[in-house]
């Protein structure tokens, strides 16, 4: 299975999901933001990072890149997508996620392990988990406060697409503690906390991160 | 040479982070009588040429698409630059 990762200019990340992706037992494929072409590959992972610099708003630029063209129906399609950090951003940006991400209420960036409770074992990327399940994993970033309307925020709840919540304290301000979501079909999934980074016992708190790339291989494998 | 200033602000229930650091600031410099601090983005856009009716109506497609984001943000004015006349 050939799990591609896009490499945006200023993309930190995208070698560490590679590398998550082949502890997993899957094939990692570097795709090019400016590549019109997505290399038949069977799931995409948008990594961590600050695309283009994250000028305007993060993950605004991103959205407009050229893989993109092809990456947004692919996922309209069913395509199994990822977005870590920076490319939550870019899925919040390009409309496959609703809502936003502005920066931290308390104005700092942040760095840290973070508990998560896994609401939604039924996405592509979360096969492997079970509901109500708690992780430890990286969490980074500046801009990771998410916000939507209250409208937004019901339907998200209503219909099970908060994939993760924040435990213990908020560590951005985001809205009803939402750390991750997914679209209605469950094969597009973002989150804001890095689970590339905890995929091998030594590095990071846990392996907890591993988990989500395992899944979407067993996803693809069933489908 | 004309321009087409685009004016950006995040809409009013969502919080702004920088706006609060402002505001914080402000009392501390002796400006006291502040009550709340909004930041917004101002885009000047050059056009060879007038600031036409076709160059504004691409200037508010950009500002809706590119330049905002719809669901954090307004686009509180699209005008060409007064000074141009």
């Amino acid at each position: 299975m050939k799990i591609g990762v896009v490499t945006f200019p200023g993309s930190l990340d995208d070698h560490d999901s590679q590398r998550a992706i082949r502890l997993a037992g899957g094939k990692a494929v570097s795709l090019w933001h400016a590549d019109a072409d997505l290399h038949g590959v069977d799931a995409v992972v948008l990594p961590g990072g600050f695309s283009y610099g994250d000028y305007l708003r993060a993950g605004a630029i991103a959205r407009f890149a050229p893989v993109m063209d092809k990456l947004v129906p692919a996922a309209q399609g069913g395509l199994p997508v990822l977005g870590i950090c920076n490319g939550f951003q870019v899925l919040c940006e390009s409309h496959l996620l609703p809502g936003a991400l502005i920066r931290n209420d308390h104005r700092k960036f942040i760095c840290t392990d973070q508990r998560l409770r896994v609401e939604n074992d039924s996405t592509a990327w979360t096969g492997d988990f079970e509901s109500g399940q708690e992780i430890l994993i990286a969490l980074k970033n500046g801009e990771g406060g998410y916000v939507a309307d209250e409208a937004t925020l019901d339907a998200l709840e209503g219909e099970g697409r908060v994939a993760f919540r924040y435990l213990g304290a908020n560590p951005n301000g985001s809205y009803r503690d939402i750390a991750g979501i997914t679209n209605e079909r469950g094969n597009v999934v973002g989150l804001m906390p890095h689970p590339e980074h905890c995929v091998e016992s030594g590095f990071g708190p846990s392996t907890d991160g591993l988990a989500f790339f395992t899944s979407v291989l067993h996803s693809l494998v069933d489908a | 040479m004309g321009h087409v200033v685009i004016d950006v602000m995040l809409k009013p229930e969502i919080l702004d982070p920088q706006g609060q650091a402002v505001a914080g600031a402000l009392p501390r410099l002796g400006f006291g009588d502040f009550t709340d601090v909004r930041q917004g983005k101002r885009f000047v856009l050059a056009v060879d040429g007038p600031v036409t009716d076709t160059v504004l109506a691409q200037a508010r497609e950009a500002a809706d698409t590119l330049l905002s984001n719809p669901v954090i943000e307004d686009v509180v004015s699209v005008h060409a630059l007064e000074s141009d006349a």
